[in-house]
């Protein structure tokens, strides 16, 4: 779906993407991974062409990106960045409209997507449509900008930290959504964060970058168990390695079913380090859990964590 | 649309009202001036009608503040697009320049150039209203959120369509706040045109000063007075109508 080749891209003379070379197959999760300066938002937004790149070749869907009128590119491509850049001016209705009306859909399935769209990121179609960004919280507005990113259906998402703004407990929400939407849709989305348990959530590659060099590509426990270098090493195992795999695996795999437990319930989509961080916050050893449409499925406790 | 009861008490009604019953009616407050000024004959302003006066007054505002806002706001965005960034301080310089050189110094260099009456007005008034104009706009236009820019360039709108759709729009407010001013001091400023042969308020005004006729000073200033307030009452409520339309959910 995405193809970099031999990459490169100077800032006063200074590589900030340096020769690299990537290849993103269609249906991927890919998640670009690094520190702050390592020039991941920056080979993110050269791929739909918002920073110009000085050598090399991008291939979008076999196609040449420099060979596209820069607009055009970008309507098929999704975007979605950290501060979500709702336009204030415009209603919840609008803003998700936006890319099928540069496209001139009809008025009516635009209409109808916008409602399937809010459906989607599970806000209430009538009551969210007619609203302005300033009356919706911070992960309502993060919400609309992923439906904003998907109305045109596009093929490949693009996205830019978009959870980094929200706090833990709505971004493990927001990260449960654009997992089942990514299993759902199968579209390609390349993901850039800083958060390596949020990679190792949400990826089915990870490419880690370092000073705009490629350092490791591969899934997630790959990166986890066979290192490429001492950074690799040091940026995804600075913590003990247990607290990583906790981080990987989900309550729905350790849950009891049937049971009941007191207290706000946990989506079966959270990690078992939410579980645990949760017990902790409420000092309690056990906890409910529900399904996605939010039904209790049963109990996790603090023993099915280390089982 | 406001309720009955809320025309009633609403300000600008009232003082519009008043502003038109003087503007017709200042014959019949002859027997006050008169009174109080009793050396002035006629005691009101009689070498032309008010209604006439206010006209001509008006029209030359509109014409320059139009002029003003076209210009102001298309050097703004001019300079406020990559390709005009480096002409920003060139902008800001001439439009401050506009303004501090004094209007009646425009007068005097535009008359024996473009000859007697309207037209060095509107050049003195058009230079004068220019600053507060581009200052605002360009604020305006700056103060858009860097995200809502990247997001509209993301998303595929063209340069065009993103000033369109996207700047305009939330600049508006700041613009309008320019205008307002920009508006507002025109009408003052407007009156000095009558030293060089338009026909505005300012006429009874400097006609006044020069014959030692007091009350047609009065008559002048509290005509150009009312309508500069009545003009920025109605621009402050079309701020609040464009403010609430926004706003409401």
């Amino acid at each position: 779906m995405i193809e970099l080749a031999r990459v490169s891209k100077l800032y006063d003379g200074r590589p900030v993407v340096d020769d690299l070379s990537l290849t993103v197959p269609a249906g991927a999760f890919c998640v670009v991974l690094g520190p702050s300066g390592c020039g991941k938002s920056t080979t993110l937004r050269m791929i739909n062409r918002l920073v110009p790149f000085d050598s090399g070749t991008i291939r979008v869907g076999g196609e040449d990106v420099r060979q596209i009128p820069p607009e055009i590119l970008r309507r098929r491509i999704g975007y979605a960045i950290q501060s979500v850049g709702l336009f204030p001016h415009w209603r919840v209705e609008d803003n998700i409209a936006t890319v099928p009306r540069l496209l001139n859909w009809p008025r009516t399935r635009v209409r109808d997507r916008v409602t399937e769209l809010l459906e989607l990121l599970r806000l209430d179609a009538a009551t969210y449509r007619g609203k302005y960004p300033h009356q919706l919280s911070g992960g309502e507005q993060q919400r609309v900008g992923v439906a904003r990113a998907l109305a045109a259906d596009p093929d490949l998402l693009l996205m830019d930290e978009p959870f980094a703004a929200v706090d833990p407990v709505t971004r493990a929400a927001l990260q449960g959504e654009i997992l089942r939407i990514q299993q759902a849709t199968k579209k390609t989305i390349l993901f850039v964060t800083h958060d390596i348990e949020e990679a190792l959530r949400l990826a089915t590659t990870i490419a880690i970058l370092e000073r705009g060099h490629l350092a490791q590509w591969g899934p997630p426990l790959d990166i986890l168990e066979h290192p490429a270098n001492a950074f690799v090493a040091g940026f995804v195992g600075g913590e003990a390695g247990g607290l990583k795999i906790l981080a990987l695996r989900t309550v729905s795999e350790r849950l009891r079913p049937g049971e009941h437990a007191d207290g706000e319930p946990l989506p079966s989509t959270a990690s078992l380090r939410d579980a645990l961080a949760l017990m902790m916050a409420r000092h309690v050893d056990r906890l409910p859990v529900v399904n996605p449409a939010g039904q209790p499925l049963g109990v996790i406790t603090l023993a099915d964590l280390v089982r | 649309m406001p309720r009955p009861w809320h025309l009633v008490t609403s300000p600008v009604l009232w003082v519009g009202l008043l502003f038109a019953a003087l503007l017709l009616g200042m014959p019949r407050l002859a027997p006050a001036f008169h009174w109080a000024f009793p050396q002035v004959v006629p005691p009101v302003f009689d070498r032309g009608s008010f209604l006439s006066l206010w006209l001509s007054h008006a029209g030359l505002v509109v014409a320059a503040s139009g002029m003003a806002t076209v210009i102001g706001v298309g050097l703004a965005v001019f300079v406020t697009r990559p390709g005009g960034r480096d002409f920003r301080p060139i902008v800001n310089a001439l439009a401050t320049i506009g303004q501090t050189f004094p209007p009646a110094a425009v007068l005097a260099l535009a008359v024996p150039a473009i000859g007697f009456g309207p037209r060095p007005t509107l050049v003195a008034l058009f230079l004068y209203g220019l600053l507060p104009i581009v200052e605002n706009a360009i604020a305006g236009l700056e103060g858009v959120p860097t995200a809502v820019r990247d997001a509209a360039e993301g998303m595929g709108l063209s340069a065009w369509q993103r000033l369109r759709e996207v700047e305009m729009p939330l600049a508006m407010p700041a613009i309008l706040a320019g205008v307002r001013v920009s508006v507002t001091i025109a009408i003052g400023t407007a009156t000095i045109g009558s030293t060089v042969g338009a026909l505005t308020l300012g006429t009874p005004i400097f006609d006044g000063l020069a014959g030692n006729k007091l009350p047609y000073v009065i008559q002048g200033a509290i005509l150009v007075a009312l309508f500069a307030i009545l003009v920025d009452m109605v621009f402050a409520r079309l701020q609040r109508r464009l403010h609430a339309g926004a706003r409401n959910g």
